[in-house]
């Protein structure tokens, strides 16, 4: 069954606060194979104009899982999770995540669309810090493959 | 810092192992098993096991920022996930090649760079860009 169009625009109440550790940002560098010290070393994160080691672009998705799937499972949405592929994902920094940060999510659905058979699902998802200063802009793309797609 | 549109960055290999899939798992907290178990990812169509999209992504980030230096520059980043990574359970794994080039420039002091992450000849990110400070 198709996806209710009339969900665009839906949006979820405020996650919990996120909170940004130094160690879950050497995990993540670690799982991607990237080696900037930016991402390691304090101080070579501030000689760059940071105030602590910041996080890889991709990060986010990590702070917005949480907040992707309160929408993925809506019992209202009816979104069928078994058939969901990621299609698109964008993220806009603000600032570069940063450890020591407490991040809030909200997420919304911006856009609900069919073709050919498949729904598209376009999550906007505003990560900030809990004083309300905007990081980053976290956009995913959902396909919805159809029964017969 | 001042780049010419047309600036090609250094090209960068990566070759994603199953081990290699089952640590940014847990380090991303994406538990789905199409990317870890090879009977799951037969029952669902897919040849074999495949890498997390956001896997191949990030790992494509990297060009950027060993590139840039600062990867805090990188101010937008984005792709859409075309082609599955199909990744073998074997020592090979899948080799991943990522190629990028300075295509435009802004006012605001940012650049695009076109990304391309190829897995076995083809594209496996469509439209892959970053937009990155360098002023």
């Amino acid at each position: 069954m198709p996806l209710d169009p009339a969900f665009t625009g839906r949006s979820y109440p405020p996650s919990q606060p996120y909170d940004v550790s130094r160690e879950k940002i050497r995990e993540f560098a670690d799982a991607i194979g990237a080696t900037s010290p930016a991402y390691r070393d304090t101080e070579a994160a501030k000689a760059l104009g940071h105030r602590d080691v910041i996080a890889p672009p991709t990060f986010a998705i990590v702070v917005s899982m949480k907040t992707n799937e309160t929408v993925m499972f809506d019992p209202e949405l009816e979104l069928d999770y078994s058939r969901v592929v990621h299609g698109d994902q964008n993220f806009t920094h603000h600032r570069p995540i940063t450890a020591g940060d407490q991040l809030v999510c909200v997420a919304h659905i911006d856009a609900i669309t069919s073709r050919m058979g498949n729904d598209m699902v376009t999550v906007r998802t505003e990560i900030s810090t809990v004083d309300g200063e905007p990081v980053t802009t976290a956009k995913s793309m959902l396909v919805v493959r159809g029964e017969d797609a | 810092m001042s780049v010419e549109i047309g600036t090609e960055l250094p090209a960068l290999s990566v070759r994603l192992k199953r081990d290699d899939l089952v640590r940014y798992a847990g380090a991303s907290l994406d538990f789905n098993p199409i990317h870890w178990n090879e009977k799951t990812a037969k029952d669902v169509g897919l040849p074999d096991v495949i890498a997390h999209g956001m896997l191949t992504m990030a790992v494509a980030s990297r060009i950027v920022a060993e590139w840039i230096g600062d990867p805090g520059a990188i101010v937008e980043y984005g792709c859409r996930f075309g082609r599955p990574v199909v990744v073998p359970n074997d020592d090979e794994g899948a080799l991943v090649e990522v190629t990028a080039k300075v295509t435009k420039d802004f006012e605001d002091g940012t650049v695009k760079v076109n990304i391309n992450a190829a897995f076995d000849g083809k594209s496996v990110l469509t439209g892959a860009f970053a937009r990155v400070r360098v002023g």
